[in-house]
């Protein structure tokens, strides 16, 4: 087990380099001087040289690039220039609005999902198997945003049951927290709940139809039983993989959503960064998301070879 | 034993009839034949457009702001007084096509970058990390951020949408890359004295093109949705020409006294990705048995 710990997280490191360099590198994407880009057409000369030597930019590339790695090392990811304060700050400040709506919708998505997928495949071609599969579609097919806005007006405008958007923090008051929260958690649970109930049903067919889950019946096993104890824990390893893969889905629809419910998460930092072209935030945020991802897939991995132990010695 | 003797008779089957053999099977998949109706009549609502819509899209009536769903307007009209059903069916113009162009520059650049990988094997490792690390930042965000920094047009949205889907693209081709290489025909290709090139393209590539087939499906559904949140944070192809994405866009600050500005394109949105999902489900089931979900 511990050599495949190792092995894998060794593996991740020239991945990690990459990201970093293609976080770095996001900077040359644009045309023109950023510098310049950043600041309007009123800007003096001066003034322009003063935001490239801040960022960097009068130094050669490959000095630029190692005061990055050496900056981003010890944590420190520059400073915005439209907020005027660190960029660390700011993201370690938004980032649990993001991380606690993503984890929320990942919760219910899973939850259901498994719950959902395992109910189709145990009514497979029934009506109750069609109409989960066909209610997975339809929630694969629903734009985020859109379904959210709809929320709003229905939620909160029409009933007036929740709150139209902003944000509670969980510390000052769980109900308001919980109230904030429930139409994007619920908006981002409907968009990914199709992939986990997909995958559940086919992994769960597959595994239905082995002996011993034959043998489980045979011995004169209640069949809830035997799906629940016997078939459901052989189907676990895809249906993790989809998790996985949803992880990347998950994180690039809270920023959506955030934007949509005037959550003030690290989605709407970026976003508004990359519309004022504030770079140092839109690296740093843009680098903090990736590592977020490789760490979820890296735990991913790792929770395999915990329920696979073929994986373990592959 | 009887299932090889099988598939190789098979194998030797004419192949003008292997070909029906799948038309048929097409045709017969109750998915690809509801969602590819879908797609086709809103493609065709699209296409001929001039000829359906009832008003010009972009005309503004200010004595005619906001009204809700009538006889005269079947979908209402906006803050400008345009018509919503006419703007729907021009946006899926635009919508549509830059669906497309993001399915076609995603299926040039996947496949190159995936079937190289695939081939040369010097080349798999550095590219498929590559690959992975492109996938570690949410594609949505990338999307948003190559089309902000690019400004604002058609063209950049279809750039910045390729450069967000190609990495999987690229990862899928690779997959049925591997497979493919090691058939004996290929074997045989190489015997013969083929060079690299001839062989990747005709017979890795085009042998590996089912799963290819079906991502861009998908991808088509992907582009769709991903143009609409791009015009929705205001990066999306510039007004005044109608997409999806725009006209939901223009009608959010009237959601609450206009909600039918926002909610008809937002179905239209959900009819065509809907449209194209169950048609990459059902292409999935009959080109390519590996990936078969259980129906």
């Amino acid at each position: 087990m511990l050599s495949f710990v190792l092995r894998r997280l060794l593996s991740s490191i020239p991945v990690l380099i990459l990201v970093s360099l293609m976080t770095f590198a996001l900077i040359w994407l644009v045309p023109g001087d950023p510098a310049s880009v950043f600041l309007d057409a009123s800007a003096t000369p001066e003034q322009i040289e003063n935001l490239r030597r801040q960022l960097g930019l009068d130094q050669p590339i490959w000095a630029q690039m190692l005061s990055w790695y050496e900056r981003v090392l010890s944590g420190d990811l520059g400073q915005s220039i439209l907020l005027r304060r660190s960029v660390a700050d700011a993201i370690l400040e938004r980032l649990p609005i993001t991380l606690s709506l993503a984890a929320l919708a990942l919760f219910f998505a899973v939850l259901f999902g498994i719950l959902l997928g395992s109910l189709a495949a145990v009514n497979h071609q029934r009506w109750g198997d069609q109409s989960i599969m066909a209610l997975a579609l339809l929630g694969l097919s629903i734009p985020d945003f859109w379904l959210g806005l709809v929320l709003i007006v229905v939620f909160a405008v029409q009933l007036g049951w929740l709150p139209s958007g902003g944000y509670v923090p969980i510390t000052e008051d769980f109900v308001g927290w919980a109230r904030s929260m429930a139409l994007p958690a619920f908006t981002l649970t409907v968009t990914q709940i199709g992939f986990i109930a997909r995958m559940t049903r086919s992994a769960m067919l597959d595994v239905l139809r082995q002996d011993y889950v034959r043998t489980a019946d045979a011995k004169g096993l209640s069949h809830s039983f035997v799906v629940v104890r016997h078939a459901l824990p052989n189907a676990l390893v895809p249906i993790l993989t989809v998790t996985g893969v949803i992880a990347g889905g998950l994180l690039g629809g809270a920023v959506v959503v955030e934007q949509v419910f005037f959550l003030p998460g690290l989605g709407r930092l970026i976003i508004g960064a990359i519309l004022s072209r504030d770079f140092p935030v839109i690296q740093g945020g843009l680098l903090m998301l990736a590592v977020i991802y490789l760490v979820i897939n890296l735990i991913v991995d790792l929770l395999y070879a915990l329920i696979d132990p073929r994986v373990r010695y592959g | 034993m009887a299932d090889g003797r099988l598939n190789a008779v098979e194998g030797l089957a004419p192949h003008a009839s292997r070909l029906r053999t799948l038309l048929v099977r097409l045709v017969a998949n109750r998915s690809i034949a509801l969602g590819g109706g879908l797609v086709a009549i809103i493609t065709l609502l699209a296409v001929f457009a001039p000829l359906v819509a009832p008003y010009d899209p972009l005309e503004s009536n200010f004595r005619a702001r906001l009204l809700p769903p009538s006889a005269q307007h079947w979908f209402g009209t906006d803050h400008f007084g345009r018509d919503v059903l006419s703007r729907v069916i021009y946006g899926g113009r635009l919508s549509l096509e830059i669906g497309f162009l993001v399915v076609l520059a995603t299926g040039i650049f996947g496949t190159l970058i995936g079937g190289c990988a695939g081939y040369f094997r010097a080349l798999d490792n550095p590219v498929m990390r590559l690959m992975d690390a492109w996938m570690a930042f949410p594609a949505i965000l990338l999307a948003i951020a190559v089309s902000a920094t690019l400004g604002a047009s058609v063209t950049n949205v279809v750039i910045a949408l390729a450069l967000a889907t190609t990495p999987h693209t690229a990862r899928i081709v690779r997959a049925s890359v591997l497979v493919v290489r090691e058939m004996e025909y290929v074997e045989a290709a190489r015997a013969l004295g083929a060079r690299d090139m001839r062989i990747l393209f005709v017979h890795v590539l085009l042998n590996s093109i089912a799963p290819l087939i079906v991502r861009l499906t998908y991808v088509f559904a992907i582009a769709i949705l991903a143009e609409a949140v791009l015009s929705y944070i205001g990066v999306g192809p510039p007004p005044p020409a109608p997409s999806f994405g725009n006209i939901i866009a223009n009608g959010r600050d009237f959601m609450v006294e206009a909600p039918w500005v926002t909610i008809f394109p937002g179905v239209a949105i959900f009819v065509v990705v809907l449209g194209l999902n169950l048609l990459g489900d059902g292409l999935r089931d009959v080109l390519d048995p590996r990936m078969r979900v259980e129906r």
